[in-house]
């Protein structure tokens, strides 16, 4: 354990960086922070839940315990996809809570250090889902603010 | 990597609590004059244990308060201080108080100083000689043992033995030695020998012998074995061996009890010698009690026999007692069953859990259920003849699964008698407080009901007592007017009744005032002023929230956040209150709990190709409908014509969201459920799949509370499904079907 947290300090003093898992949703690159990715499952069937926001797609069974399933694509505005197999949950673990978020696919692990990261430009309250924005190859990165894209308390009672 | 003193610490007050319990159940058969000798004896016990093991952590308040309170249960157990009932009141204010400051001295509270000081003090007035037992019971003295038997091989011990602290085993055994004589008290001589494994397993002897220095005055006598040989030399092995001649009037097996976690790892052998005071009256002398409230048992013969102080001079350490009368076996006869009487009902040994094993254990039997479930599912689909030996042994594993489900449940299980002894306290407290003498009655208190369930009563129970005592039972005058008996009774009742665990809690007042609610509920604007309501309707409105009768808001209750707060509880447990109450003869709330928490018989239905479970003890019946049976009133709502009776109908896939309003076709089922006493509400699903047991998954922890879902389970195929919560969906039915819920609305 301590040998573990010595590697990952002397690690983040040599370069600074983070590591991200990226993922697809429809034709848009998201990360989140790895160290809050639990697992990633292949689709099951969720059981949906009355009365639950939209973007809730419902419960699955994760060994036992009950796990809500957000879909990303729903809760970020964007196209609406039904699920197919092919889809992935990610099992993320943020605070105390933990949950699945539905995505198309899995592409990558990718590392940035702080300074590569661009806070978004303040434009509509939708983008508070994003915490940060890149630049790989070309490509943007947005790296999501989990906390955010969980459902609130107030969300769900409402 | 926790403080082992922490720990410890927490071990001592978990036994605080149960010496606690032992304390309140003592005081109660003393109350209720049950009591025999025995009885005072367990309550001073629980004390003593308490004090001494607060003493070890230097709790002073709480061993300066158990100190006093001992020292007059000590007087009361020696027969100088008889038991009346101020004074057993003031023992059961006391234990309050104890328990206060057990709480306190965990929790690093304050203590309530005053009250404390206060009860000392009453305490004191009992007991006035108390600078003499305040030392002598705490202070050890040390002594060093005259070890003069060891033997020419000696040498050959390890070590110098250090002088051992022994305590004063009794304040009698320095100043004066003539009881070393046979005396008139009965007498139990026991051979104690320690073998290793009782060093090993963490045991001292010291404590056992403090321990039984408490029964009463003891002689001890320590020898110690020389090895015989450079070989036999065992360092880890135990030469030491004592014979101690207690002068108690308790039988042995009291000694028994006190070597109880030490038997088998000692040579324990105790025999009485028989109590002489009637052939003893000339050559032998006995102390004369003057320290009677300090000595534990003098025999009622005592008193006479105390004649001539003629005191035999012996040598100051009782440990080297040469003259020690020869354990004579005492036909056990004589006194044996006169004595099985007075000792305390025989306890199974437990062992203590921690709860978070269970918790997994129960977890894991969970898996267990859901596994059998799938299994079962699959060998269904694979079409295998129900005669074949794979379902057979499948029946068999069912069979296996429920019993294991129920005993892991067991586990979990505790008697309410420690919510009840809870409660008897809140009783004392809320009648105190306005004035009036209420007694409570307990009935199945060794009713076991789930843990959880039994923390998250006591505060309904606790608002319902007070209710009881405030609201419910008159005062005094007005009782003897009405010709009851001046002291009120509640009467708290606990049994287990078809599966489920039914707790009431009744008193013999006025009982419910419904015209006095009815106008209080129209003028608090919850009902609306022209409503006829029936009696049971207006008894439901005791429930609404911001209710509250009491004209006058007092110390205890009145403030109007009660009884709605206690049903939300109640319906969170899986329970439902309901309320009986006849005008002058009482009033009677009874609360009904599922049996576990973590599993329920549940009937597996689907609706719009969601499986859901519904509990199947809310269902009242099942019906199967044609369209005519529906009788559209207006608004889009329909009722069903049950038995002569209209039935409001609620379609349960549009009323959770998953389709939308559409025409009724044949076939489809109908389950009636009643969310109040005496009101029926149609729930409209479109099969009926199954009845089973379902393992209870919490989604509150993981999600949030979802408007009329209980919780979740695991179907065979893996899938969850909800469990409903009926009543809390009627209440939010979106269609506003029910009487009580408009009111709500209004």
């Amino acid at each position: 354990m301590s040998e573990l947290k010595d590697a990952q300090t002397s690690d983040s003093a040599s370069s600074t960086q983070t590591e991200y898992l990226s993922f697809r949703i429809g034709d848009s690159e998201y990360s989140v922070e790895i160290m809050s990715v639990r697992e990633i499952r292949g689709w099951t069937r969720t059981t949906s839940l009355p009365h639950a926001p939209h973007f809730v797609r419902g419960v699955i069974n994760l060994r036992g315990t009950v796990l809500p399933v957000v879909d990303l694509a729903l809760r970020l505005g964007l196209d609406a996809s039904e699920p197919e197999e092919r889809n992935v949950i990610i099992v993320v673990d943020v605070g105390t809570r933990v949950m699945g978020l539905r995505v198309d696919a899995v592409s990558d692990i990718l590392a940035f250090s702080d300074d590569q990261l661009q806070p978004p430009p303040d434009m509509t309250s939708k983008s508070r889902f994003v915490r940060a924005l890149t630049i790989l190859d070309d490509r943007m990165v947005r790296i999501l603010d989990l906390a955010a894209v969980l459902p609130s308390n107030e969300e769900i009672a409402a | 990597m926790s403080d082992p003193m922490q720990e410890i610490m927490a071990s001592f007050f978990i036994e605080c609590e149960e010496l606690h319990e032992s304390l309140v159940d003592a005081l109660q058969l003393l109350a209720d004059g049950e009591s025999d000798i025995e009885t005072i004896n367990v309550a001073f016990r629980a004390v003593h244990s308490i004090k001494g093991g607060a003493g070890a952590f230097g709790l002073d308040a709480l061993v300066d308060f158990a100190h006093q309170f001992e020292t007059v249960m000590d007087a009361c157990r020696s027969g100088t201080l008889s038991i009346d009932t101020p004074l057993n009141e003031l023992f059961l204010r006391c234990s309050d108080m104890l328990s206060d400051l057990i709480r306190c001295s965990r929790d690093g509270e304050d203590v309530d100083a005053a009250t404390s000081t206060g009860l000392i003090a009453e305490l004191s007035g009992y007991v006035p000689s108390e600078d003499e037992g305040e030392v002598e019971e705490i202070e050890f003295q040390p002594m060093v043992l005259d070890l003069g038997e060891l033997g020419p091989g000696s040498d050959a011990l390890p070590m110098d033995l250090p002088p051992l602290d022994l305590p004063s085993l009794d304040d009698s055994d320095e100043t004066e030695a003539p009881e070393l004589g046979p005396s008139d008290k009965a007498r139990l001589a026991v051979e104690f020998r320690a073998e290793g494994e009782l060093y090993e397993s963490g045991n001292e002897p010291l404590f056992l012998i403090k321990a039984l220095a408490d029964l009463g005055r003891c002689e001890t006598k320590l020898t110690l074995d020389p090895p015989k040989s450079i070989d036999d030399l065992n360092t880890l092995g135990s030469r030491l061996s004592w014979n101690i001649v207690v002068e108690t009037d308790m039988p042995p097996t009291a000694v028994h009890e006190i070597f109880e976690f030490a038997e088998g790892l000692c040579k324990l052998n105790v025999v009485a010698i028989p109590g002489s005071a009637a052939a003893l009256t000339k050559d032998v002398s006995t102390e004369v009690p003057v320290e009677a409230a300090e000595s534990s048992a003098p025999a009622p013969a005592e008193a006479q026999s105390s004649n001539t102080p003629d005191a035999p001079a012996a040598a100051p350490a009782p440990a080297s007692k040469p003259e020690e009368p020869a354990p004579i076996p005492k036909p056990a006869a004589a006194k044996a069953p006169e004595k099985a009487a007075t000792t305390p009902p025989k306890t199974s040994p437990t062992v203590r859990v921690d709860l978070e094993r269970i918790e997994r254990l129960v977890n894991l039997v969970g898996e267990l259920v859901i596994n059998q479930a799938m299994l079962s599912q699959s060998i269904a689909e694979e079409n295998i003849p129900p005669n074949s030996p794979v379902s057979a042994g499948l029946d068999e594993f069912m069979q296996l699964t429920r019993n294991i489900q129920e005993s892991v449940m067991m586990i979990r299980a505790q008697p309410v008698k420690s919510l009840f002894q809870r409660m008897s306290r809140i009783v004392r407290e809320s009648s105190a407080a306005v004035d009036k003498t209420v007694k409570l009655v307990t009935d199945g208190e060794n009713t076991e009901i789930d843990k959880t369930a039994i923390e998250r009563l006591a505060d309904p129970l606790t608002h319902m007592i007070r209710n009881a005592v405030d609201h419910g039972l008159e005062d005094a005058e007005t009782r003897i007017a009405q010709g009851k008996s001046k002291q009120g009774e509640i009467k708290l009742r606990a049994a287990h009744k078809s599966g489920r665990v039914l707790i009431e809690v009744s008193d013999d007042g006025a009982g419910i005032n419904r015209e006095k609610v009815k106008s209080k509920a129209m003028e608090k604007g919850l009902i609306p002023d022209e409503a006829i309501l029936s009696d049971s309707e207006i008894d439901q409105l005791l429930f609404l929230p911001g209710f509250s009768t009491a004209t006058e808001v007092s110390n205890l209750s009145g403030r109007g956040v009660g009884m709605d707060v206690v049903k939300t509880q109640i319906t969170s447990l899986g329970g439902r209150v309901t309320i009986e109450s006849t005008p002058g003869a009482g009033t009677t709330f009874a609360i009904s709990l599922p049996l576990t928490l973590a599993v329920l018989d549940g009937m597996v239905i689907t609706v719009a190709q969601e499986t859901l479970v519904i509990p199947l003890n809310a269902i009242v019946e099942t019906l199967s409908l044609s369209v005519d049976d529906l009788k559209p009133v207006a608004g889009g709502q329909s009722v069903l014509c049950v038995r002569e009776q209209f039935v409001p109908v609620l379609d349960l896939g549009v009323e959770l969201g998953y389709r939308e309003e559409a025409p009724m076709q044949d076939g489809t089922i109908a389950l009636l459920i009643s969310p109040e006493e005496g009101v029926l509400v149609a729930l409209l699903v479109d099969t009926i799949e199954d009845q089973r047991q379902v393992v209870i998954k919490g989604m509150q922890e993981s999600y949030g509370r979802v408007p009329g879902v209980a919780a979740a389970t695991i179907l065979g195929d893996g899938q969850i499904a909800l469990i409903l919560d009926p009543n809390d969906l009627v209440q939010n039915a979106t269609g506003d079907d029910l009487v009580i819920t408009q009111k709500k609305a209004s």
